[in-house]
């Protein structure tokens, strides 16, 4: 970049090309209406790269996404004319935006046009489509770089710094409902064509994922992921209600049932990571063999299944019961390991926890009849745990409910979507109250949380057996959902989740102490590795880069709570609150927890 | 008024060879405003930590009302003994008003269950604890702050703050260390009117400070602790009066000792400039001359040391 040279007071209003910005805005709006052209040509002339992208005048994988790109770009560039009802969109005026959205849009075209090379061998495999589609989407990019600069004298450093947003207007109630109606809706359609993807056509996801990426970015620039999250605060009860509303429709969406289980598996993820939220976001105890609460449960729930490989093989409770003895099961297991470790603090708990993690695994390996007693049947697992049925309801056939035909798995997505719900609410109501505020007080300080009164140990305790009872229910779904459980995906790092070390990443990831962070850690942490099949030998290397890179970048996760928020980046004063009269809504403060 | 909120008995402390607090006695009674001082290191905070449960004391017992305190940190502030810490331990990165609910965790039951269930008994007891809190903040004068994080207050606002938390367990008995630490004069003269109110509102008050000003202005009895004993309880005027407590500040005087005279010399000269003297100041060469000398200047080295320590406090 050459901006450094030209740092005379005229050469900051714009970036650093050297354009008029009557010319850059055009670029702009050309470069996106390019872009959106070149989907609907041919960028390839075989249907060997992923996704079929030979057609004219019918945009698919890779081309949808450059579509959505060019769109979105589109969109930012025309704020810049000032058009009245496109004001919204842009409520800072800001260059930002418009660039990350070009981004999205040239990283899109490019990485597609790359991969073409790269995958079939040589620039000849490219059809003209793709040349149109790669110039188009850089000229976006050139246009909003000699747009105002958004921080003057701060460098390239100045698209990234979030720009100073106005407040936001009033909106009537009626309007904040569409405004939550309309994202979460986003928010259901975004993630069902993720998980639609093939899992083949990794391109298709890398370019989803970079999409995503950058548009989110550049709408958090805007101001407007914020502006949702606070009206979704306003109407808590709504938004919730309208985001499993959201995930009921998922299965009736899906032709295949292989997407439900991605789902079910999914929210069985999220579920215990919500759980591990409690423990690690809220109390503060880093627990490195959470996952052994999860076997605890369904190992319990198999053992009651009534499956003829259970040591109790005549045993065969109902769901209720069999629910409640995983539960209970994780609960005694949660107190007994809670009990002596959880006077340590700190790093001493961590190294605990993660040895009785594995001694959960290596237990369980051997009471298979020859090291120990024969209760789990060793490594071959308990096998064939027959479907559940609630109420006459066979979980495991395929029903026909609206004309949708509902397989298996949708069934148990319907089920998980339940007892996430519980999850939530145990989350949200425990979080809330005088005994959530004693975990965080604990998290906070220890020693002023027992001057104040705060039985340490008790409290503490309770926030282990609340959070291994959580993953107990969790466990108790899952052994079904899979037919069967044996002890290898209970250890504390493994290439796939869930594990004791996803589990930990989704939470970090996604946010401490927030309900949605673990929730959408635990979705990317699933979708990509299940869709980026090709890495599978260097996963965890790939993970762990992405870790250091968030960790780098945004430490309070994805989601922030707006306390971690605080605490990673001194932002000074920025956080008081807007009003500071008594009548100050307090649902804004606690948007985050 | 008379009666014993606090009665520590013989309480003596030792970490391992080092004994940080020696046998030591000591009685607040109610409606009363205790002082304890003495110089660093002279084990006040570790006296506190044992009367508070964060220390067990290797001898003696503490009792609060006639009844013996369990060494435990929380047993204790349920009994109705509230602290707050020399350096502010405040839970950062909660609200303020979420900061004074955490103190009021003793005076509430509401456990997990009625959490998850939220029955009408749950709301009453959250809004009956907001509304105690929101009192409290008022009384501090923080209500308008009540959602900001503890962490962006002023310093001064946040000892107000742990003050507040520490009276939302509605404690019969206040221990505050060093309240003033690190303030200016103008907020020390605020922090002096709030402990008056605190007395007021019936809780007996025990502190720990070096400013000297303060505490003789607010303590009906000031307690100095000197190497883990107790040296001297009294009125401000005893202590003030007291020479070992000079003594133990400025270090001991004594036949010979070349430091001795010459400090007694800087004081006499200083004594004698400040008097505008026409006498010029006489080389005291004997202990004898600088004896008297020293202790009709008592009140002056004492407000000097205090000098010395808000300087210090300013600097912190």
């Amino acid at each position: 970049m050459t901006d450094t040279t030209t740092n005379a007071p005229a050469a900051a209003e714009h970036g650093p090309v050297p354009l008029p910005p009557s010319v850059a805005r055009l670029l702009v709006a050309v470069g996106a209406v390019g872009t959106i052209a070149s989907a609907f040509l041919s960028w390839t002339w075989t249907s060997d790269f992923p996704g079929d992208l030979t057609v004219y005048g019918y945009p698919a994988g890779l081309q949808i996404l450059a579509l959505v790109g060019g769109v979105l770009t589109l969109l930012f560039g025309l704020t810049l004319w000032d058009v009245k009802w496109l004001r919204w969109l842009n409520p800072a005026n800001s260059t930002s935006p418009v660039l990350l959205t070009a981004l999205s849009a040239f990283a899109v075209c490019w990485f597609t046009g790359i991969a073409i090379t790269v995958d079939l061998g040589g620039l000849v495999n490219l059809d003209p489509g793709a040349f149109v589609a790669m110039a188009a989407s850089a000229l976006p990019v050139v246009g909003a770089l000699a747009l105002p600069h958004p921080a003057p004298g701060t460098g390239i450093r100045g698209y990234l710094a979030k720009p100073q947003l106005p407040a936001p207007g009033k909106a009537s109630p009626l309007t904040e409902r569409i405004v939550i109606t309309v994202g979460v809706a986003l928010a259901l359609v975004t993630f069902t064509y993720g998980i639609g993807i093939d899992n083949d056509a990794s391109e298709t996801f890398i370019g989803y994922l970079l999409l995503l990426v950058f548009a989110a970015w550049g709408l958090m620039h805007t101001g407007l992921v914020d502006r949702f999250a606070t009206t979704a605060a306003h109407h808590k009860g709504f938004a919730s209600a309208l985001a499993f509303a959201a995930a009921v429709i998922f299965p009736f969406t899906q032709s295949d049932d292989h997407n439900a289980n991605v789902g079910v598996n999914i929210l069985i993820f999220a579920t215990v990571a919500l759980g591990l939220n409690i423990v690690v976001g809220l109390t503060g105890l880093l627990d490195l063999g959470y996952v052994a609460f999860l076997g605890v449960g369904a190992y319990a729930a198999a053992l009651v299944s009534g499956s003829e490989y259970s040591r109790f093989s005549g045993v065969h409770f109902p769901f209720w019961a069999a629910a409640l003895t995983g539960m209970a099961a994780s609960l005694v297991f949660g107190v007994l390991i809670g009990a002596p470790t959880l006077r340590l603090r700190g790093d001493y708990l961590a190294i605990v926890t993660l040895g009785f993690g594995e001694i959960f695994r290596i237990t369980v390996n051997n009471l298979d009849g020859t090291s120990g007693p024969n209760i789990t049947r060793g490594p071959n697992g308990i096998t064939q745990i027959p479907d559940l049925n609630i109420f006459g309801f066979n979980l495991g056939e395929s029903h026909n409910i609206l004309g949708f035909s509902l397989g298996r798995f949708a069934n148990y997505l319907f089920l998980m979507l339940i007892v996430t719900a519980i999850v939530v609410l145990v989350f949200t109501r425990a979080a809330d109250s005088r005994i959530g505020r004693s975990w965080i007080a604990i998290r906070e300080d220890e020693t002023a949380a027992t001057a104040m009164g705060i039985n340490g140990f008790r409290v503490k305790l309770i926030a282990f057996a609340l959070g291994a009872s959580l993953a107990g229910l969790a466990g108790s779904v899952m052994a079904h959902v899979n037919y069967s459980v044996n002890p290898q995906p209970y250890q504390f790092a493994g290439a796939a989740p869930p594990n004791s070390a996803f589990l930990l990443a989704a939470v970090v990831l996604g946010g401490m102490g927030t309900v949605s962070g673990p929730l959408l850690g635990a979705s990317v942490l699933y979708l990509v590795p299940e869709k980026l099949q090709f890495l599978q030998n260097y996963e965890l290397f790939a993970f762990g880069v992405a870790l250091i890179v968030l960790m780098r970048f945004r430490p309070e996760g994805i989601i922030a709570n707006r306390r971690r928020q605080l605490e990673f980046h001194e932002t000074g004063q920025l956080d008081v609150p807007t009003q500071t009269t008594l009548s100050d809504d307090p649902a804004v403060t606690k948007a985050g927890a | 008024m008379t009666t014993p909120v606090l009665e520590a008995r013989d309480v003596t402390m030792r970490f391992g060879g080092l004994t940080a607090v020696r046998s030591v006695d000591f009685t607040v009674n109610s409606g009363e405003i205790v002082g304890l001082i003495g110089p660093n290191g002279a084990g006040k905070t570790t006296f506190f930590n044992c009367l508070t449960g964060l220390y067990v004391p290797t001898e003696g017992t503490v009792s609060y009302q006639g009844k013996v305190l369990p060494p435990k940190p929380h047993l204790v502030t349920q009994a109705g003994i509230a602290r707050t810490f020399q350096n502010i331990r405040l839970f950062a990165n909660m609200t303020v008003l979420e900061n004074v609910l955490v103190g009021r965790h003793t005076r509430t039951k509401e456990g997990l269950w009625s959490a998850l269930l939220r029955g009408p008994g749950f709301r009453k007891a959250e809004k009956e604890s907001e509304a105690k809190a929101m009192e409290l903040l008022e009384f501090i004068g923080l209500a308008a702050k009540r959602d900001h994080l503890a962490r962006n207050l002023p310093y001064g606002e946040q000892r107000k703050l742990e003050i507040a938390r520490a009276l939302a367990s509605e404690p019969g008995l206040l221990l505050l260390d060093e309240p003033t630490a690190g303030m200016n004069p103008q907020e020390t003269r605020a922090t002096e009117d709030l402990v008056f109110a605190i007395r007021d509102k019936g809780i007996a008050v025990l502190v720990i400070e070096h400013d000297m000003r303060f505490i003789f202005n607010l303590c009906d009895r000031v307690a100095v602790l000197v190497q883990g004993e107790k040296l001297v309880e009294g009125t401000s005027d005893v202590v003030q009066a007291d020479e070992r407590v000079v003594a133990a500040y400025l270090g001991e005087p004594f036949e010979g000792d070349p430091g001795a005279a010459e400090a007694a010399e800087v004081e006499a000269a200083e004594a004698t400039a400040e008097a505008e003297g026409a006498e010029s100041a006489e080389p005291a060469d004997s202990a004898e001359t600088a004896e008297p000398a020293d202790s009709a200047a008592t009140t002056d080295t004492v407000e000097s040391t205090e000098a010395d320590s808000t300087t210090k406090g300013e600097a912190q």
